[in-house]
């Protein structure tokens, strides 16, 4: 691998600074408190965050500079390095200032360290204990205030301890762009405040938390649950949703407790979303499943892996012998770890030889688009001239890429165009177009300045202004510069829209890059694993094969097999006797609901391979519990192709067993080997056999790509081991940061390949197959008839999902149930905001109740995803899987 | 509790076309709100965030920096008598404790009947008339025992009406042109 | 001596009258700013830097020089400073309240010569009469076409806006002022990189002038610069007002030709301060402003000079001179006045935040009676972590002026009177009597 030392390759000019007597080549703009981090000198700091603009408030970084008029004590987190500049960090005059800070800063801070949830992690004790004077000259009044009160509902502020650095209330607006908190009052009373009327409920309210200097900001799910000396950690990745935020995770006595964000550039930079940062209470719940479960007929019993493994091993070598390999099929895999994802589509497309395996439940995108198309890294976005939105409200579905958008939408370097079917948290940030669920793809098409498309029933002016923004951005070539966010924002909307859209913006914009929103931690890597018919490990097609893999399995399918929408529709017809669910639920997930039972109810064998009891475990014959978050090592691929360790922390509960070994157990059962002794086996064979996994072996896991991942495939995006901006205030506890040291901040990157773009340009099978896609004609749904309404269906973090729901903290805080209509509508039907109507579609009717929102456009309604009422009735019990759009009846009961 | 009236509504608007950046006029549209009810409500607070285009918490957070401006109701008349140098020298501590003797509540506390609530000023730029008061900040001056309790009298009897108006009404004249000149707001946005 | 030097900035206060339009017109008023508009904007200019008017809102900064300094930029913008709230200052008040016209005339010619696009006159929220008698007068300028467009038919247009505080001090200073004034919370900024003539309002270059400042610029315009800076001596031109308080029988103000005058001028002369009550004996004086340290009865004979009294350790301010007498407690006057700074410190810094707080509470302490030996030497530590080394000018570990301003009561009365602290230390009371 060939090295390049960031700090000296880029030919960036220098500025020679002298710093406590040494001379220094700083980087320009760079802040001393920084420079002086990387040429070893620790400044102490309170208030200064690197990811956020410095205040200046706390005087703690207080060091002597020479200016023209002689040196003077200056804030070294706010001023800039400059050519011949000398900085004094450690002079008596420095010293004093600094101790002065520092005692002044205890004189109103309680001394309740032993009661204090910061204790023994809190850079306040710690610096009192370094150079604070030994016993304290203050003997007045401490400050006091009633102790905590709860400014939010995940978090609690102890305003005798806060020492007014304002990094929770900058955090708020300058990075989540929610001003909820700000500081009221003046001088010694100033205090962190909500509005009265609003309290601080934010997706990122946990970020405030991690960021505080002190112990005044606490979360509830951690308050007291441990002291930071009992804490054992590994760092790791979110399974919280595909961005694939890096973190920490702490464990006390066998138990997860807390996760901390880590500052890696490409992905996350430190922050974290609450649903990440709590989500892993779902890995304790109550509903996790301990022991393999097998209907006796009539009931689910606990069993033994022994008796499960053989039931599950009969059913398959039954239906093989009886029907052949199309007879059985595999659907989920999204939340499995690459490698359990590889044995399983190992023991799919080799042992058993079906092609059927989805890890996506119809509510996706098709693999060979989301592995065909131009993958943009999340930086990529961040640093393009213009990023398309199409239908996603990221907020609620990858919230910190609605963070890093966001942010880089603010301070201009990016424009945005965001095209929805409802308002989304982006739209105040960007050029939006509106449009009926339906007519995405024209939209795109119109956009991108596609001719001979009907425009009717949109809305010209802002199609204009689009294109404005696109024509006058400054884009390369091709689109160069341009980056294409898409997924499935909208599931009242089918994939085939989705998908129409983004190739048309492909034909037009061949260099724009893409990010596929799809939303389950794993999905990107069990796509890539080849969960899905059509493809093979490493972004082949089963046409391509790839040698190598047919040298290492022997064989595998010939004929294409179908997707989970497919498979339950021959499973409703009987031709599926086998159906593997891996970690999916699939009666409660699939958009279609009534396709799921029908399928159900003919399906003579369900193995559920499962962390948590759902709808569909307690439908299955054979239930095999696995191994959940922080309870195994692998590796995950986030949205970008990052790929990136997770981390087992604890042992899962009972007797479950890492899935890949689920897979290979079953393997055997049929007589046959996949050939894994553990889970590093499984990782050196995808670097091995997987194309555009090559060189992503344990080496490169566990060693460059640690901290940061690497982007796959490999080369494609140099590895940034850039050790991250240090800020041990802002991650404390995390043993990993400080370990590493200030000394250790300079840039490096690595590149297996000789930096540069080196991503394949020869169309492989996937881009074939993404040509001709584009080829078809531009999807365009029919109006709606003047009775109907059409069907928005759109997620939302806090969901009645399995993950939000099991975890204690998270589970109140899911959306209210109803149906959102414009107002003049509700008025229309002589129903008023909260009241219930009858919603009919071709499906089913039932009762909803409605809540008024002017901000809708008055053909569409909208219903969340996986937000069931009591009865459980939900939106996916409205949609038919083979129709491009869901229009629905609203009736006055 | 209360909205901003449609007609202060219409003030606010005018005010904020006087400034190139909407939220100059935050402070203003305070003293606006506190002439209509006496004291910043929450509505108050709710109308003048989506008036200047900020969060609540924001105006909340801005209002309660500044000492005029109160997030709690408080009486007709605010009585803030100076305690600083000047008037300190003169004996403004022995007036302040006749005050709040005379008025049977201490600094920061509002009589029952809600018709005083005694605070204590920093210097008001009136120290030639040490010690020096200021009923809703209209000035009142030397003061001592008798001379209050006169002030008070005359508060009470509503003789001092158009002199002294309920707390809140600062500036009773408004302004009669809007922006001319060509310096528009766009200049600075 | 006291000078037969013509008043200037408070030349209509014999008229009951004086802030009306009609007086103002009757006495000259807009004359200035009709010869400036027939005047270049580099003439204006420089008539003020010859006329070498220091500004007058407490840091005395030549108000020419500030003016060359602004940034060139398609837009900037002239703030006036009206929110006095320095103790014991009380001038800009009078001539808020007696003579708004001359202010607005003052701003006008101003902004015409650093050709600003729209000019804001912060008020002091307090000065509720003061406010209502500058936006009439601004009503009335708009309507004789003194502000607006075209002024006077030339070519010259421009808007102004009376903006009201809300009850700061901090506010006071420069960049708070601006802070505040794009309604925010009154927050200094840190300098550099916030000079307001690089970086001011909206980020825009911006000229911050004295309440008092700008109403000598009338004056100037019609008598030249050079007639101003024939008055006083070197750097300290021109008369000025000051604000006399505290222990006087004629508490006041008084235009004053500046370093001619003496300070015992000032507090002694019959027709000014005429002396201490009850035959008392002065003790102590603050020549500036409470921000400003305090002079003993052997400064009295300093001018009424900037420099002067920068050289000997404190500073001429804000003009506004507090008199204390033998039966002052300076335990508690500087207890009171540290009280005040921390009731109005921002928050922002953690040394003036929690060292005011800190300070003022060891001082009740001492003035109640429970102070101890050590106090005194704890008092002057803490100062010197908030103005290092306790020098003059001071150095700051704060972002503003504000904190080290704190220091200036405490330091220097300990200096001249340990023994009075002693005293309380020791008797364990107020020997002045002043504990309550
Ligand atoms: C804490 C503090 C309070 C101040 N208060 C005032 C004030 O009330 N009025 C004023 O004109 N200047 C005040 N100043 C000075 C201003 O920052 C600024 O120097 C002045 O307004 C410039 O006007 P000038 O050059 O005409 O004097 C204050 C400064 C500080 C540090
Ligand atoms: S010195 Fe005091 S007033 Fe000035 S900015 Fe700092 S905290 Fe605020
Ligand atoms: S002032 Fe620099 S870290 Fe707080």
């Amino acid at each position: 691998m060939t090295e390049i030392d960031v700090s000296d390759s880029e030919s960036l000019p220098t500025v020679s600074v002298t710093i406590d007597g040494s001379v220094f080549k700083a980087r320009p703009g760079e802040l001393i408190i920084e420079a002086a981090e990387r040429a070893g000198v620790f400044i102490p700091r309170f208030c200064y965050h690197p990811r956020m603009d410095s205040v200046g408030f706390c005087r703690m970084c207080l060091v002597e500079v020479s200016s023209p008029r002689g040196f003077s004590l200056q804030p070294s987190c706010f001023l800039h390095v400059a050519e011949g500049q000398e900085v004094i960090t450690n002079s008596p005059k420095a010293r004093k200032a600094q101790e002065g800070v520092l005692e002044l800063l205890l004189v109103n801070h309680p001394l309740d360290c032993p009661v204090c949830d910061k204790g023994g992690e809190c850079p306040l004790q710690d610096q009192a204990m370094a150079h604070g004077p030994g016993e304290t000259r203050f003997i007045e009044q401490k400050r006091h205030w009633p102790k905590p009160i709860d400014i939010g509902p995940l978090v609690a502020l102890d305003r005798e301890r806060c020492i007014q650095c304002a990094r929770c209330t900058r955090f708020a607006s300058e990075v989540a762009g929610e001003a909820l908190i700000d500081f009221a009052f003046r001088g010694s009373d100033i205090e962190v405040a909500p509005f009265a009327l609003e309290p601080f409920s934010s997706y990122f309210a946990g970020n405030t938390v991690q960021i505080c200097p002190v112990g005044a900001l606490t979360a509830h799910p951690y308050r007291f649950k441990s002291r930071p000396w009992d804490l054992e950690q590994a760092e790791s990745t979110c399974e919280g949703c595909a961005v694939g935020c890096r973190t920490v995770a702490q464990s006390s006595a066998g138990a997860l407790v807390r996760y901390l964000g880590v500052d890696v550039d490409g992905v996350n930079r430190s922050w974290l979303c609450d649903k990440g940062r709590y989500g892993f209470e779902a890995v304790h719940a109550s509903n996790r499943l301990v022991t393999p479960l097998l209907n006796s007929g009539e009931k689910l019993e606990e069993s033994t892996w022994h008796e499960a493994l053989f039931a599950a091993g009969e059913a398959v070598r039954e239906a093989l012998k009886e029907h052949g390999p199309s007879s059985i099929a595999f659907i989920g895999g999204a939340r499995l770890t690459n490698e359990d994802a590889f044995a399983f589509v190992k023991l799919a497309k080799s042992v058993i030889g079906t092609d059927s395996t989805d890890a996506q439940l119809g509510d996706g995108l098709p693999a060979e688009l989301v592995l065909g198309l131009p993958r943009a890294t999340i930086n990529e976005a961040t640093n393009a001239r213009v990023v398309i939105v199409l239908n996603q409200d990221l907020r609620e579905e990858l919230p910190v890429l609605f963070l890093r958008l966001r942010g880089s939408v603010v301070d201009g370097s990016t424009d945005l165009i965001d095209c929805s079917s409802v308002p989304t948290s982006l739209s105040k940030y960007a050029t939006t177009v509106r449009y009926v669920p339906g007519d995405l793809a024209r939209v795109a098409a119109l956009i991108a300045g596609e001719s001979n498309i009907d425009a009717f029933g949109l809305d010209q002016g802002q199609i204009e202004s689009a294109k404005t923004v696109l024509s006058s951005a400054g884009l390369g070539a091709d689109g160069e510069g341009l980056v294409i966010v898409c997924g499935r924002g909208d599931l009242g909307e089918s994939a085939s829209v989705a998908v129409s859209a983004a190739v048309t913006l492909h034909r037009l914009f061949p260099k724009a890059r893409f990010l596929s929103a799809l939303r389950r931690s794993n999905v990107h890597g069990a796509l890539d694993m080849g969960l899905a018919p059509g493809v093979l490990p490493g972004r082949v097609t089963l046409e391509e094969g790839g040698e190598a893999l047919v040298r290492t399995w022997g064989s595998v399918p010939n004929e294409r097999g179908s997707d989970a929408i497919g498979t339950l529709e021959s499973g409703a017809q009987g031709k599926i006797k086998v159906l593997f669910t891996l970690g999916a639920d699939v009666l409660a997930d699939v958009p279609d609901r009534d396709l799921a039972a029908r399928a159900f109810a003919k399906i003579p064998t369900v193995i559920s391979i499962a962390t948590h009891h759902d709808r569909t475990t307690a439908a299955a014959s054979v239930v095999l519990p696995v191994a959940g978050e922080g309870e195994r090592n692998g590796t995950v691929t986030n949205i970008e192709g990052r790929v990136a360790p997770t981390t087992q922390k604890i042992v899962p509960p009972g007797v479950a067993w890492p899935a890949w070994m689920v897979a290979s157990e079953i393997a055997r059962m049929i007589g046959s080997d996949l050939g894994f002794e553990d889970h590093s086996a499984i990782t050196q064979e995808i670097a091995a056999v997987a194309p555009a996994y090559h060189g992503v072996n344990l080496s490169l896991a566990n060693g460059d790509a640690r901290r940061a991942g690497v982007v796959v495939p490999v080369g494609a995006v140099a590895i940034d081991i850039r050790s991250p901006l240090l800020d041990p205030i802002a991650t404390p506890g995390i043993s990993s940061v400080e370990e590493q040291g200030a000394p250790m901040r300079l840039g490096k990157t690595v590149a297996a390949v000789p930096s540069g773009d080196a991503r394949p340009t020869t169309p492989g099978g996937l881009q074939v197959l993404v040509r001709a896609l584009g080829a078809a004609p531009v999807v365009t749904a029919p109006k709606p008839d003047s009775y109907s309404y059409r069907l928005s269906v759109r997620r939302t973090l806090y969901d009645r999902g399995t993950l939000v729901q099991s975890s204690s903290s998270l589970a109140p805080h899911h959306a209210p149930f109803g149906l959102r209509v414009h107002p003049l509508e509700l008025a229309r039907l002589g129903v008023s905001d909260g009241e219930e109507l009858m919603i009919r579609s071709p499906r089913l009717a039932h009762r909803v109740n409605v809540i008024s929102d002017a901000s809708l456009g008055r053909q569409v309604v909208v219903l969340g995803a996986r937000n069931e009422d009591s009865g459980a009735f939900g939106a996916f019990d409205l949609i038919d899987a083979r129709e491009l759009v869901v229009d629905v009846r609203l009736e006055s009961i | 509790m209360a909205h901003l009236s449609l007609e202060n509504r219409e003030r606010a608007t005018r005010l904020i076309s006087l400034y190139p950046k909407d939220r100059s006029a935050l402070i203003p549209l305070c003293h606006l709100a506190q002439s209509q009810d006496g004291y910043l409500t929450q509505e108050a607070i709710q109308d003048i965030a989506d008036l200047v285009g900020v969060t609540p918490a924001e105006v909340y957070g801005t209002a309660t920096f500044y000492d005029m401006l109160h997030t709690e109701p408080v009486g007709r008349y605010v009585v803030a008598i100076c305690t600083n140098i000047a008037c300190l020298l003169n004996g403004a501590f022995e007036l302040l404790e006749h005050a709040q003797k005379r008025l049977g509540v201490y600094v920061g506390q509002t009589t029952n009947d809600g018709m005083f609530t005694i605070e204590e000023a920093e210097c008001l730029a009136a120290c030639d008339t040490a010690p020096c008061v200021q009923v809703n900040h209209r000035f009142f001056g030397p003061l001592a025992g008798e001379s209050f309790d006169a002030l008070v009298d005359n508060l009470e009897s509503g003789r001092l009406d158009d002199v002294v108006p309920p707390h809140g009404v600062l500036n009773r004249v408004e302004r009669s042109v809007g922006l001319t000149s060509s310096a528009k707001r766009e200049a600075a946005q | 001596m006291i000078t037969n030097a013509a008043p200037i900035v408070t030349r209509r206060m014999g008229y009951e009258d004086s802030y009306t339009l009609s007086r103002y017109l009757e006495t000259g008023g807009y004359d200035g700013l009709k010869r400036a508009l027939t005047m270049s904007r580099e003439e204006v200019a420089d008539q003020v830097n010859r006329a070498s008017l220091l500004g007058r809102g407490g840091a005395g900064f030549p108000a020419g020089r500030k003016w060359s300094m602004l940034r060139a930029a398609p837009t900037s913008y002239l703030v006036v400073n009206g929110d006095e709230s320095e103790p014991a200052t009380f001038k800009d008040h009078l001539l808020i309240e007696r003579d708004p016209h001359q202010i607005i005339e003052g701003a006008l010619i101003c902004a015409y010569a650093i050709g600003a696009a729209q000019i804001f006159i912060f008020c002091r929220g307090e000065f509720a009469l003061g406010l209502e008698r500058l936006q009439q007068a601004c009503n009335e300028a708009y309507r004789i076409g003194a502000i607006g467009r075209e002024i006077f038919g030339s070519s010259f247009s421009i808007d102004l806006v009376i903006h009201p505080g809300a009850g700061a001090y901090i506010c006071g200073e420069e960049t708070a002022l601006l802070e505040s004034l794009e309604g925010k919370r009154g927050f200094p900024r840190i300098k550099p990189p916030f000079f307001p003539a690089v970086q001011g309002l909206y980020g825009a270059p911006t000229v911050v002038n004295n309440i008092e400042t700008m109403s000598n610029l009338p004056w100037i315009v019609l008598n030249g610069g050079d007639a101003f800076s024939s008055l006083g001596e070197g750097s300290s031109a021109g008369t000025r007002l000051f604000a006399l308080s505290g222990r006087v029988n004629r508490p006041g103000w008084f235009e004053l030709e500046m370093s001619k005058t003496t300070f015992r001028d000032l507090i002694f002369d019959p027709a000014l301060g005429a002396g201490v009550p009850d035959g008392r004996s002065l003790k102590a004086f603050i020549p500036g402003g409470v921000s400003a340290p305090w002079f003993g009865p052997n400064e009295l004979d300093l001018g009424l000079d900037q420099d002067a009294v920068g050289k000997a350790g404190s500073m001429l301010g804000s003009g506004s001179v507090v008199v204390m007498d033998e039966s002052t407690c300076v335990v508690r006057a500087a207890w009171r006045i540290t009280r005040f700074f921390h009731r109005e410190s921002c928050g922002q810094c953690t040394p003036c935040r929690e060292g005011g707080g800190w300070l003022e509470q060891i001082l009740r302490r001492i003035e109640e009676g429970e102070g101890r030996e050590a106090d005194l030497d704890l008092l002057m530590d803490v100062c010197d972590n908030i103005a290092p080394g306790l020098t003059w000018p001071p150095q700051q570990t704060t972002i503003c002026v504000l904190g080290p301003s704190i220091p200036s009561s405490i330091a220097s009365s300990i200096r001249m009177f340990r023994d009075e602290y002693l005293a309380h230390v020791r008797e364990r009371h107020c020997p002045m009597g002043g504990h309550r």
